[in-house]
């Protein structure tokens, strides 16, 4: 038997018995637990790169209710590297404008205004199971064109026995038990994750003592698209915080704030729900509930997210609040950075101490979220008398004046990491713009008629703008693919790329963070830095 | 430029009174709301981070 825990939204891998579950253990490269959209972007990556790949799933596809919904510009940069983002745009609500009340009065209102001169919005509101359901259409694309991806549905991970050079995974199914060998093995399987309990790692942080109800309405009214926050909203019982935002298929996503000691199962009675929207939208709007929810957070990392051969992403290895949106933007951060390096490893074209550097950089990115979410909590729910009248006091000031605005916390939207300082750097010799610094992601750029990122080709690439290059084609069978550009005519990109400079050389990784770059540079510095990326470097542990 | 610790305000008296003027006939809540806004307003006008740490490091190490 094999639970059912949710609902599903879209049934995309009915359960199939395969010939495997009545044969010995097979050995897989890579078992990917978790379908989710973690596991299923880091499936996509791999099987594009034709690293053979096979997800177990719990369920039949993807789940009910909204959940994730504001997916930022470098999750959709990622899934534009997979060929998914075009679908998500299309489908998503761009949104620019928010305005932030406190009580009856609106305290000011921000644009978000993305500058030109990038493919994609800084934000669009997306329901989690479009965004799952395009990159697994995408992942059916990948395998008619020869993608080694293997998706089976209702395959319940019920044991794990790790070996010396594999782990050894129990698998539930509708017909019985089998087991399933995997060289390496990332668990995606979420916030509670059951390998994580399996293995006992701890995963510990800060529990906030507060609840939030989620109700997704549909309804035709005429509210713009824009996000809507209330600190202390006036209408009744609303607790003391709330939220409007506008999601695809004319579906409103509010939030209410409701506090620790509440009766879960009294509040989510379709009565009560309406009771609170009924005040916050003004009698006589029509709607309807799609979905409701209450959840708790907590902010909480594992310690590191690589045991040996298995590795944690998304929720499975860290946890933040919901405010910022940094939770699925950045388990999307955590497939794009450990694809490209799971599968060097896998071709013995890396060595393995290379897979290190994905819990370094990932675990860095979690505490910048980690922290950017706990400020922003707190802000929102004062924790003492005095933090409540500081809060209060910047709500007060900022109606009046621009320098309080700043200091107004309703989430700071996730951006993406930037890996400063870390094992896998090389030089930083140009002195040029701080958003393209080593460590940064590529910032996108207009070209012609098209952008920047469109152009990247896949491995690792050598920039050359206004500069030549070395000729060098590979370090140590890693390919390496030249894109040469002027910066002529181009102001925007000569802004991001070259600052005062005259022309510049990036090295840059698979997943598009700038490994290195140089005024001008020659073969064996570029042989050098590619090896530090690749984990070569002897100075590395 | 470090915290300025020595005296700075030219009519001390004035300024005191000012203070005190601000607050007369507010509650407890009042002036509490009062003097956060007056932080606020006054650190941004500072802006050196160095110097309002220092600042919050002088009004923290108080003898009493």
């Amino acid at each position: 038997m094999v639970d059912v825990r949710y609902d599903i939204a879209f049934r995309l891998y009915p359960y199939e018995k395969v010939p495997d579950q009545d044969l010995p253990p097979k050995r897989h490269p890579v078992v990917i637990v978790g379908g989710g959209p973690i596991g299923m972007a880091l499936a996509l990556d791999l099987g594009r790169k034709g690293t053979p790949v096979l997800v177990l799933d719990d369920h039949e596809g993807v789940g009910q209710g909204s959940r994730a919904i504001c997916f930022a510009k470098r999750t959709l940069e990622i899934a534009d590297r997979l060929g998914a983002g075009q679908a998500m745009v299309d489908k998503g609500v761009v949104w620019n404008v928010g305005k932030v009340f406190h009580g009856d009065d609106q305290v000011f209102e921000f644009n978000l205004q993305p500058e030109g001169g990038h493919k994609n919005p800084a934000f669009i509101n997306l329901q989690q199971p479009y965004f799952e359901k395009f990159i697994v259409d995408e992942i059916r694309k990948a395998q008619d064109d020869g993608a080694p991806i293997e998706i089976r549905g209702c395959n319940a991970v019920t044991g794990l026995t790790p070996a010396a050079d594999h782990v050894v995974l129990t698998v539930e199914t509708p017909d019985g038990h089998y087991q399933v060998e995997a060289d390496w093995l990332v668990a995606c399987d979420g916030a509670r994750s059951p390998l994580r309990d399996m293995m006992r790692l701890s995963f510990d942080g800060r529990v906030f003592e507060d609840n939030f109800l989620i109700a997704d309405v549909k309804m035709t009214a005429d509210f713009p698209t824009e996000r809507w926050f209330w600190f202390e909203p006036p209408f009744k019982d609303s607790g003391q915080s709330a939220l409007l935002h506008k999601q695809p298929d004319d579906i409103w996503r509010i939030d209410f704030q409701l506090g620790w000691d509440i009766d879960r199962a009294e509040e989510l009675k379709e009565e009560n729900v309406r009771a609170r929207v009924d005040a916050m939208l003004g009698e006589g709007v029509a709607y309807t509930l799609e979905w409701t929810s209450i959840y708790t957070f907590q902010c909480r990392r594992m310690q590191a997210f690589r045991h040996d051969r298995v590795f944690f992403a998304g929720d499975a290895a860290h946890q933040v609040s919901p405010f910022g949106a940094r939770g699925a933007n950045s388990g999307i951060q955590d497939a794009d950075n450990l694809a490209w390096k799971l599968d060097l490893v896998i071709r013995g074209l890396a060595p393995e101490r290379l897979l290190d550097s994905y819990s370094e950089e990932r675990v860095h990115g979690a505490d910048e979220n980690i922290l950017n979410s706990t400020r922003a909590t707190d802000f929102l729910t004062p924790k003492s008398e005095m933090s409540q009248i500081f809060r209060n006091a910047v709500l007060a000031l900022a109606r009046e004046h621009a320098f309080a605005r700043p200091l107004v916390n309703s989430g700071r939207l996730s951006m993406p990491c930037v890996y400063d300082g870390l094992s896998l750097n090389g030089p930083d010799l140009l002195d040029g713009p701080k958003r393209t610094r080593v460590g940064a992601p590529a910032v996108d750029a207009p070209l012609g008629e098209s952008h920047l990122l469109d152009h990247l080709p896949e491995g690792f690439t050598l920039l050359c703008i206004d500069a030549s290059a070395p000729d060098l084609e590979a370090v140590d069978g890693v390919s390496l693919t030249h894109l040469n550009l002027s910066a002529e005519g181009n102001p925007l990109l000569a802004d991001r790329y070259l600052g005062d400079a005259e022309g510049a050389v990036y090295l840059l990784r698979p997943d598009q963070h700038v490994v290195a770059r140089w005024p001008a540079v020659s073969a064996d510095e570029v042989r050098a830095a590619m090896q530090t990326a690749l984990g070569k470097d002897v100075g590395c542990p | 430029m470090p915290l300025n610790l020595e005296p700075n305000i030219p009519d001390p008296d004035g300024f005191y009174d000012l203070l005190l003027a601000a607050h007369q006939g507010l509650s407890k809540d009042e002036s509490d709301a009062l003097n956060a806004r007056l932080i606020l307003v006054l650190a941004n006008h500072i802006g050196d981070v160095d110097v309002l740490r220092e600042a919050l490091t002088a009004a923290c190490n108080r003898s009493e």
